[in-house]
């Protein structure tokens, strides 16, 4: 990251004006630290990234922030709005306040680290990416999440995991409900491993003992064509 | 889509300003709701009196009303016009015969709102249009709601435009719609209430003003329609002294909220807040699913 960052303010440039600058970002550009003022809960900041690059958004975002990202590593030094790095496909995006509804939606790789709550249906339809959520997440979260991991450290709403497929749910506080096709699992050390290398990247080894978390999974009888219910399709 | 706002101050400091801020909140909301715009502001009560909000076609002549009701209702009347809605201010003891008087002279005009304290203007246009044109950023008061309306269901008309008010100083704006409204328009007829449209936030405003008629509070009356109102809502409501907001249990609308020492604010996007003062500081968060918030202040 060199010193000092290119700013963007948003009183000033238009949201196209800033994405755009970012999508033409070269492998080689110097310019890899970036700093957004007054996003003022605008949509569509930083989305579409495919460059090393450090975005800083100073305040609080809107919807889709930092969607489809790829490499980058976007921070949010505030709430961040609906669909918060949705079909995230790597790179790491953090919020350092709440996230709203749909959080980490479809995405794929990379990293979304929220500090504080996320609302309704974190990770819902995740794909792969992993997601560390340092307060609690609200109903119907991995709601059908394919593959990766969600890692809660305070509770989850009703609804957990209804209709899931093969994500990795880690929740330390309460569950107010399971959804549909969701179960416990014995926390395993496979299990144990994958949690501490979570935790690690997100910054958070040492602080947190993976043995207090609880694992959800997928009982697999919902996916799975069942003949003998041929009926009901 | 459609966006609703509600403001309400808590330091009587910020009530000089409070129509310009639900001004600029209602305007940031324009492209959530461009087909129509309408707000309620809480203003200082006027002792003895009530204030009717009054709206008629362009042009309307409501001077004209004037000498033929004050002969009708005894004690002082006045009005105050702006665009197609008016103002009446009449005696608390002579509503009744005021509204009879102008069931009977003017059939074109609908009483849109009453109370001692709440003005309520609706139009058809883009959210800057509808503010500019009745002065909501001259406005002052302890709190307010608005709605920006992008019509969805039925036709972009006056009647469709939030909010409603069914009740004394009552009024509630809707982001989202009901799917049980017709069943709940018939029995609420059948107590005895009325309705001026076949829109469903106006089932849910009478439903509300029914709730509080039978002593509930406005927590508890909230807490009923969790219950009884099946479909995608988030209400703001405003009465006399209070402010209160609730999400459908599925949280099917977004919401965010904003408090600070001065205020506390909603809007259906941060956006709407972004202009406040002191946001920077304020602590903002969503509103939770199925859960009745609620500010008051003393009468």
């Amino acid at each position: 990251m060199s010193g000092a960052p290119r700013v963007v303010d948003l009183e000033q440039a238009s949201v196209r004006e800033l994405n755009q600058a970012l999508h033409a970002l070269t492998p080689d550009s110097n310019e890899t630290f970036w700093r957004v003022c007054n996003p003022r809960g605008r949509h569509n900041l930083a989305v579409g990234l495919d460059a090393a690059v450090t975005v800083e958004i100073a305040g609080h975002a809107g919807y889709y922030c930092a969607g489809m990202n790829k490499q980058a590593k976007v921070i949010v030094h505030g709430n961040a709005g609906v669909g918060v790095a949705e079909n995230m496909m790597s790179g790491l995006v953090h919020v350092r306040g709440d996230a709203s509804q749909s959080a980490g939606a479809t995405a794929r790789g990379g990293i979304l680290l929220i500090d504080g709550n996320a609302a309704a249906r974190c990770a819902i339809s995740l794909k792969g990416a992993d997601i560390v959520v340092k307060g609690s997440v609200g109903h119907m979260s991995a709601f059908m999440a394919q593959a990766g991991t969600l890692v809660v450290l305070g509770d989850a709403g009703d609804g957990l995991g209804d209709s899931l497929y093969e994500a990795h749910l880690y929740v330390c506080g309460a569950v107010a409900g399971l959804g549909a096709d969701c179960i416990e699992k014995p926390l395993d050390d496979v299990h144990r491993t994958e949690l501490q290398a979570k935790l690690t990247q997100a910054g958070l080894a040492g602080q947190v003992d993976p043995g207090s978390f609880r694992l959800y999974g997928s009982a697999r009888q919902l996916y799975h064509f069942d003949v003998d219910h041929a009926d009901a399709y | 889509m459609c966006g609703i706002v509600g403001l309400f101050a808590k330091d009587p400091g910020l009530e000089q300003e409070l129509g310009a801020h639900l001004a600029g909140m209602l305007t940031s909301l324009s492209d959530r709701g461009p087909d129509s715009a309408g707000f309620a502001v809480y203003g200082a009560p006027i002792p003895h009196a009530m204030k009717l909000t009054l709206r008629a076609p362009a042009g309307y002549a409501f001077d004209a009303l004037m000498p033929a009701l004050r002969r009708r209702v005894p004690g002082t009347i006045s009005l105050q016009t702006c665009a197609t809605h008016a103002i009446l201010t009449v005696p608390e003891t002579g509503e009744a015969a005021t509204r009879h008087a102008l069931a009977e002279m003017a059939r074109e005009l609908v009483v849109v709102g009453s109370g001692h304290r709440m003005e309520l203007y609706k139009e058809v246009g883009a959210p800057a249009e509808v503010a500019r044109q009745f002065h909501l950023e001259r406005m002052q008061g302890s709190h307010g709601i608005g709605h920006t309306r992008m019509a969805t269901e039925s036709a972009v008309t006056t009647d469709g435009a939030h909010p409603y008010s069914t009740g004394i100083d009552q009024c509630l704006v809707h982001n989202g719609s009901l799917s049980n409204h017709n069943a709940l328009r018939r029995e609420l007829r059948r107590q005895g209430y009325s309705f001026a449209t076949e829109n469903d936030t106006e089932v849910a405003a009478v439903y509300l003003t029914a709730k509080l008629r039978d002593g509930a509070s406005l927590r508890d009356a909230l807490m009923g329609s969790l219950r009884d109102l099946d479909g995608f809502y988030t209400f703001v409501f405003g009465t006399a002294t209070g402010f209160a907001v609730l999400r459908d249990p599925i949280a099917c609308k977004p919401a965010v909220m904003a408090e600070t020492d001065c205020f506390v604010a909603f809007g259906t996007e941060y956006r709407a807040l972004a202009n406040l003062p002191d946001i920077e500081r304020a602590r903002v968060w969503e509103p939770e699913p199925a859960t009745v918030y609620v500010w008051s202040r003393q009468a």
